[in-house]
């Protein structure tokens, strides 16, 4: 099956305007600092000063985030061929069952939950809310996420192949 | 967080969720075909999200819908310096382009049905984690 993404000048305003309705109700859009706050509610805070934070004052993007899991369900109900265009090794049934892709997404999601949480923020955060406001520090880690994501693309996944 | 509040904030997570979908964002060629660059579209969607975000945060400051720029502002202002933006956010982009997702796309991935991404998601739990136990001998 084949599907046509929504058009990029249609999907950027509409994530922007995400980020519009969360600042006119006194929020910000970041979605990274979730896992910092899953961390403290499995009581991650009884080793680590930094999760000894108030998970209730951050329920408001936990709740975000779970629209986030409804939006994906939503839309792949939907259009049903957006159920088909991740790799089978990493979407697909038999990634449950291949070691190769648990060692893939448990290493690559380590990254992510690393890199973000060191860069106070990730895509959303950085790239659309800090870019958005202009901030430097924002551009910085932008340019970080891509001198990270061009090394693994060009120098190091053709040696390692994917699973 | 009142019932009200809940669906607010589940409402705009559903349509972020749906647009990072629909747009093919969240998908592994995605990502391959921004970091090749062998398609327009990703630095499209994020190009033109951050030029709407632009001016929509300067028509906040000329029209004062919300504070913009002191500490009451829901802006996060990063603190100055450059070392964990730029060591932290290389280390994100090595698994952005592993897995073709960032965090967003990790959990719409999951709602879409690829629940092996769950795997990806304990995994990026678990990095969290670690940096929390090691961030002190870290540079910031």
């Amino acid at each position: 099956m084949t599907s046509e993404p929504l058009a990029w000048y249609i999907a950027g305003p509409c994530i922007a305007g995400c980020m519009a309705l969360l600042l006119l109700s006194g929020k910000r859009l970041g979605v990274s600092s979730n896992f910092q706050s899953l961390c403290s509610l499995a009581g991650a805070g009884r080793v680590a000063d930094f999760f000894q934070i108030d998970v209730k004052s951050r329920w408001w993007n936990l709740t975000v985030l779970a629209g986030i899991v409804l939006g994906g369900a939503l839309a792949a109900a939907w259009e049903p061929a957006l159920k088909t265009l991740e790799p089978a090794w990493l979407g697909g049934a038999e990634a449950w069952t291949s070691a190769a892709s648990w060692l893939w997404m448990l290493v690559g999601g380590f990254l992510i939950g690393f890199g973000t949480r060191w860069a106070d923020g990730c895509t959303s955060g950085h790239a659309i809310s800090g870019l958005s406001s202009l901030q430097l520090p924002s551009l910085v880690a932008v340019i970080g996420f891509f001198i990270g994501g061009l090394a693994m693309t060009w120098l190091i996944l053709p040696f390692i192949g994917t699973p | 967080m009142s019932a009200r509040g809940f669906l607010w904030y589940l409402s705009i997570g559903t349509v972020f969720g749906y647009v990072l979908t629909d747009a093919h964002v969240v998908f592994l060629s995605s990502i391959e075909q921004m970091f090749r660059f062998q398609a327009f579209h990703m630095y499209g969607v994020i190009g033109s999200a951050v030029v709407t975000g632009a001016l929509f945060v300067a028509a906040a400051r000329r029209f004062g819908w919300f504070p913009v720029d002191g500490a009451d502002s829901p802006i996060h202002r990063y603190p100055a310096g450059w070392k964990k933006y730029l060591f932290g956010g290389t280390v994100f982009g090595l698994g952005w382009a592993m897995t073709g997702a960032c965090p967003a796309p990790l959990f719409a991935l999951v709602g879409a049905g690829y629940t092996p991404l769950l795997i990806a998601i304990a995994g990026a739990l678990l990095g969290t984690f670690t940096y929390g136990c090691v961030r002190s001998r870290l540079p910031h």
